[in-house]
């Protein structure tokens, strides 16, 4: 498999005060297409950061990463926006529908960057809602749904666009065991079915199950790996 | 988009109506101040350019000698000239006014004020008619007066020499003025003189000339043909006059617009507030949008937009509720303010006043919501 995300000498470090608080430090990961990653790790160790680097969400003190042979640590806020809405799906941990839209809106929500018509974006919202099992629930508001609904909401919207590479953070981390399940069904689903890339931080053992690979961070460094 | 925009607008309900009813009412409010500052100084637009009044210096209550009329007349330049009297006219009660104006020099009434528009038939009865009386529409509507009646009009500062106040006046013709006033009544100088014990004197001259341009030169030339005499004339053109004759009520058009930006002011910390509270809200939601790919510009143009958008709602619906409102307020002061309206004016300052508010109140929140950091925005969810 060809490597869809390259990771070189990765530094990122946050300014506390006085105090220089290191997170990452001088990481090296490559990570092929159609992998599903598990980033696992205790809090603070780094995961969600090199989460949000990856997804062009913050920019690396030092390093580079290379999406699909991309270095986007050198695109400009505008265009790092554009890579993102064309090249990656993000899962949050609470879900982050926006409460005043249905659960139609939000799916379309990624497709209004496009130049795609309302029809054409209603009818691939529906196909999205459709994958996820939540057609008949469209016209709801997210707060008419349960969590798990609406995290399958999420993943909707997530691949909507059909981007490449899924990022999940803590997918699974607000929801009962039984809507847990249902959304690693879906993830690991969309990888084995539709080939999707996905890096899902977690810290529950049995999501990281799921993947194919289990990357264990501590201190801002990669630590271990299993598969 | 515009999906986006509906539901954020209806996303607190209760805040949404309370900023809209509060940029409601003040563009209600600015639609009553724009008519009532219309209704007080409008004529000033409508005056005529090519027009001059000539009036005793020391103020136009001050009578000038009947001959007057026939000098300036003589003047080169002028193509003609009429004059009147303040007659301080009313029906039956001193509260029912009527604009009354005895009028010398009648056949060139149509000449120096060309907006008045009559039937020439009635014109011409009204010429031989020693007691007839021209009357406006709007007067005729609110008194029901119509041609053929007498009517017994008294007055406020003259008095006859057998010690009565009231002149029988037959109604003539009707008049219209497309563009103005028509709440006015205008009969014969010698009807009105021939009575009266200080005769031979009349108000002010209402003078047309042939060239507009002349106006500096022929006021001045009229000026100094009077100087020295017992009654020395100002001669300006009727928009000053005018001008001057509503700065005597005080500078209204200071006064409506210390209310009117007092008001908006108002409105403007009201609307910023609401829009403020609303983006804040929304932090988590704005760093979700902008996690999706949309840009800085686009996150803050949306924040614009619903500004605008609640500021247009807000202000178009007081505007249309002001203009019902003045609608409603003009017939019943129509005998005093018979211009009460809203001037096509005021809805283009409202649009525009409208624009600045809706930018003035979304740019802090917009700016804010273009400054947030996705990481953040999205910690705070």
């Amino acid at each position: 498999m060809s490597t869809l995300v390259r990771i070189h000498e990765l530094t990122k470090n946050f300014q506390r005060g006085s105090e220089l608080v290191q997170v990452l430090q001088r990481l090296d990961l490559e990570i092929p297409q159609g992998d599903f990653l598990a980033l696992m790790g205790p809090s603070g160790s780094g995961k969600s950061t090199l989460l949000n680097l990856i997804g062009g969400l913050d920019r690396p003190t030092s390093g580079s990463i290379e999406v699909a042979g991309h270095d986007i640590s050198k695109l400009n806020d505008t265009a790092l926006g554009r890579w993102r809405a064309d090249n990656v799906g993000f899962v949050f941990q609470m879900y982050n529908l926006l409460p005043a839209l249905t659960a139609q809106g939000n799916v379309e929500l990624p497709l209004l960057l496009t130049s795609l018509s309302a029809s054409e974006r209603r009818q691939r919202a529906a196909a999205a809602l459709q994958l996820v099992g939540l057609s008949e629930r469209a016209q709801h508001k997210p707060r008419e749904l349960s969590g798990g609904q609406e995290q399958r909401v999420g993943i909707a919207r997530a691949i909507v666009s059909d981007p490449t590479l899924l990022l999940c953070d803590e997918p699974t981390g607000d929801l009962d065991r039984k809507s847990g399940d249902e959304v690693l069904d879906l993830l690991q689903a969309l990888n084995d079915q539709q080939g999707k890339t996905i890096i899902m931080v977690t810290h529950d053992p049995r999501a990281a199950e799921r993947a194919r690979r289990v990357l264990h961070l501590e201190k801002g460094q990669l630590v271990r790996e299993s598969v | 988009m515009w999906s986006l925009l509906w539901a954020n607008l209806g996303r607190k309900r209760s805040r949404m109506i309370l900023t809209l009813a509060s940029i409601t009412v003040a563009f209600i409010l600015f639609s009553l101040v724009e008519a009532l500052q219309y209704a007080l100084v409008g004529g000033v637009d409508l005056a005529g350019q090519d027009r001059l009044m000539s009036m005793h210096k020391v103020s136009f209550t001050q009578p000038l000698p009947r001959n007057y009329l026939e000098r300036v007349r003589a003047v080169e330049g002028v193509r003609s000239a009429i004059s009147l009297n303040w007659f301080g006219g009313y029906y039956k009660d001193e509260r029912t006014q009527v604009f009354s104006y005895p009028v010398l020099g009648e056949e060139a009434l149509h000449d120096v004020y060309p907006e008045i528009v009559v039937d020439p038939v009635q014109m011409n009865s009204w010429m031989t008619e020693r007691t007839g009386a021209l009357i406006g529409r709007a007067m005729a509507d609110t008194m029901g007066w119509k041609v053929g009646d007498v009517i017994p009009i008294r007055s406020a500062i003259y008095f006859k020499k057998d010690g009565t106040n009231t002149w029988d006046m037959k109604i003539i013709g009707i008049f219209d003025n497309p563009n103005g006033d028509t709440n006015g009544l205008y009969f014969h100088f010698d009807y009105f003189n021939e009575s009266i014990l200080n005769q031979d004197n009349i108000g002010w001259i209402g003078l047309r000339l042939k060239d507009k341009n002349q106006a500096a030169q022929i006021a001045a030339k009229i000026d100094s043909m009077f100087a020295n005499s017992s009654a020395e004339t100002k001669t300006s053109t009727e928009k000053a006059f005018v001008q001057s004759f509503a700065n005597q009520m005080g500078n209204i058009s200071s006064i409506v617009t210390v209310i009117v930006v007092a008001v908006f002011f108002t409105m403007l910390l009201v609307t910023a507030n609401s829009m403020a509270q609303s983006v804040r809200e929304r932090t988590s939601e704005i760093g979700v949008m902008k996690t999706l790919g949309f840009s800085s510009a686009r996150v803050t143009g949306l924040v614009l937009a619903e500004s605008l958008l609640i500021t247009f709602i807000g202000g178009l619906l007081g505007m249309l509720l002001g203009t019902l409102a003045v609608k409603g307020v003009a017939h019943a002061v129509k005998q005093f303010l018979p211009l009460m309206s809203v001037p096509s004016s005021a809805y283009v300052l409202g649009l525009i006043c409208m624009t600045i508010l809706g930018v003035l109140s979304g740019a802090l929140p917009g700016w804010q919501a273009w400054q947030l950091r996705i990481t953040d925005a999205l910690r705070r969810s």
